[in-house]
């Protein structure tokens, strides 16, 4: 089995999110960069545990610049077999994707397996995009992923329910949470990264048509009003006539 | 601006559908493109959101990312749309960028605003899990835009849409769904506009009835944090936050969570929180607007007493 997991990376969890230069850049200072948890924990765990159990191989690629290499070192001490780096800066979703698309058209996965979404920008576009561009299945929100030869049984929450679908391989997936748990890279895995092939390679000519040019904070929320427990006729009060939201 | 509004109506139109069709409105005319066996009087309907047509395809009953593309590119060639919107849920999720990506079109994940076209065509998203907000120009000719639920507000026109036909060819759908597991009724928390919801402070799943009491007066979704649903006391469905799933609900009654920033980031487009905690220092009552310091075990019955009163009193 040939497998492909897009790796990006995202802030800390805790970091505190602030901009510079006019409120035109995300601040770094003091940032701590860890690899987007749902590509992580889900998509390249799972991919993993499939090559364990069945033989194969895990790429993992990730358009973006030398800042990108830790935590893609990270991925690899894990345990992916290799990995890519289309040289560039990721700015825009469709730039992001074509890039993939361009490498997987020229290596053949069976399947190509992305988080759900990146934690600092919520796009959950390149999963879909590259399945359009790779003309392949999109199985997204995967929160289980079986596969016996060709075939591969998956399951997803939908609305009111669950849904078991099947597909053929190739395919694309997004991973959500359930997919698999999340692994703890010991002392071995750590040394074998450093030594682990990380290929650099250019981007291909691709048209960005998006860009941020600004970003806001929300307005700062008003002091909390506290209600005294044994008053919760006052709280309803205030939801129906101040809050109006019941 | 000539639009195209990708809705589904299957059963009742859903309001975040009739949320995409307004927004679409708003911008420029604006024609909407449907599958399925909706009668033409509801489809019809559609026009007293602002549409002025609605195409509707026949010949698929199930939605799936890959024939839907198909769909809605032929529907926007056919109606010359420059811009497409399809609402961020699960499907539209699937949809949109796979839309953008084969119209070569600028996508725009989780809108939260009309896009400003006083200088280039600019939309206000939600980034950092709700912690932050982008502006993103989109340079494009055609432009996909995915509006998050509860956005704006539908609007009624008292107009009526004319619906005609629209069929193409749609291939193959790529997946098969081999069995479909419904869960109980209750309210879909995605979409949900009241949610009660609890924490590690509640102590074990056999607590869990005053939290769906309490949801159930209300007709409130319930939901949870990521320990909770980590050590199983509930559905991992229910996971908000950072990790889990993004809410944008009128109101949120969080009793027993600490408020820490990764369940913050799920929640903070909550018009109104309100908080219980046993501990007055929780990080929590930061972003609350309403906080109560006290057992949950003894505050959510009583508040579920005062809500029962009041639902009574409505009638
Ligand atoms: C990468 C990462 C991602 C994460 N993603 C998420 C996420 O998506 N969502 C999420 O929720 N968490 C997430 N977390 C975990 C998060 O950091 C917190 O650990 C978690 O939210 C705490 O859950 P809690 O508030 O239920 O439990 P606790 O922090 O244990 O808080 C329990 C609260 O209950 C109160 N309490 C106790 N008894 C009572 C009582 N009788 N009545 C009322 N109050 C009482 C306590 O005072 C306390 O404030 C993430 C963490 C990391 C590192």
């Amino acid at each position: 089995m040939k497998l492909l997991v897009c790796i990006s990376k995202a802030p800390d969890t805790t970091s505190k999110i602030s901009f510079t230069d006019g409120d035109t850049k995300f601040d770094e200072n003091g940032v701590q960069y860890i690899v987007n948890p749902y590509d992580e924990w889900y998509a390249l765990v799972r991919a993993l545990e499939l090559t364990e159990a069945n033989g194969g191989t895990v790429t993992t690629i990730t358009v973006g610049t030398a800042a990108d290499d830790p935590t893609i070192r990270k991925a690899l001490a894990i345990g992916a077999t290799d990995a890519v780096r289309v040289d560039a800066e990721a700015k825009d979703p469709y730039f992001v994707a074509k890039q993939i698309a361009e490498y997987a058209k020229a290596n053949n996965f069976d399947i190509i397996l992305t988080g759900k979404e990146t934690i600092n920008y919520n796009g959950a576009q390149i999963g879909s995009m590259l399945a359009e561009m790779l003309d392949q299945p999109f199985v997204s929100l995967a929160q289980k992923l079986e596969v016996s030869g060709n075939t591969a049984t998956l399951e997803r929450d939908v609305p009111g329910g669950a849904e078991v679908i099947e597909v053929n391989t190739p395919f694309v997936l997004s991973a959500a949470k359930g997919m698999a748990e999340q692994r703890i890279p010991n002392m071995r895995g750590i040394m074998a990264a450093r030594t682990k092939a990380l290929n650099v390679i250019p981007a291909v000519e691709t048209a960005e048509l998006t860009s941020i040019v600004s970003y806001s904070m929300p307005a700062a929320k008003a002091e909390c009003k506290y209600i005294d427990a044994d008053s919760m006729t006052e709280l309803v009060e205030l939801l129906h006539n101040e809050a109006k939201v019941i | 601006m000539s639009v195209l509004v990708f809705i589904e109506t299957k059963g009742k139109i859903s309001k975040a559908a009739r949320e995409a069709v307004t927004y679409g409105s708003k911008i420029g005319p604006t024609t909407v493109i449907t599958y399925g066996d909706a009668d033409a009087a509801s489809l019809g309907s559609i026009g007293d959101n602002g549409a002025t047509k609605v195409l509707v395809c026949r010949n698929l009953s199930e939605g799936n990312d890959q024939q839907l593309t198909k769909l809605i590119t032929a529907a926007a060639n056919n109606c010359g749309a420059d811009v497409i919107i399809v609402s961020q849920d699960q499907l539209g999720k699937a949809v949109a960028p796979r839309v953008a990506a084969s119209m070569e079109a600028g996508h725009v994940s989780g809108a939260i605003a009309l896009p400003d076209t006083a200088n280039g065509f600019i939309v206000k998203t939600n980034v950092f899990s709700g912690k932050a907000f982008a502006n993103v120009s989109v340079s494009s000719s055609k432009k996909v835009i995915s509006l998050l639920p509860n956005s704006i507000s539908p609007e009624s026109t008292g107009g009526n849409a004319e619906v005609e036909e629209f069929n193409t060819d749609l291939g193959s759908a790529g997946i098969t769904v081999k069995e479909m597991k419904t869960q109980g009724e209750g309210v879909l928390l995605p979409e949900a506009e009241l949610v009660v919801s609890a924490g590690r402070g509640l102590k074990g799943p056999e607590n869990w009835g005053m939290v769906e009491d309490l949801a159930n007066t209300l007709g409130a979704a319930t939901a949870c944090s990521r320990p909770v649903a980590d050590i199983g006391w509930r559905p991992h469905h229910e996971h908000v936050g950072q990790t889990g799933v993004a809410i944008r609900p009128n109101l949120y009654i969080a009793a027993g969570i600490s408020g820490a920033i990764q369940h913050l980031a799920g929640v903070n487009g909550s018009k109104t929180i309100v908080v219980i905690n046993t501990d007055s220092e929780a990080p929590f009552f930061k972003a609350a607007d309403y906080g109560i310091v006290g057992d949950a075990f003894e505050v959510l019955p009583k508040l579920n007493e005062a809500m029962r009163t009041f639902k009574a009193s409505q009638n």
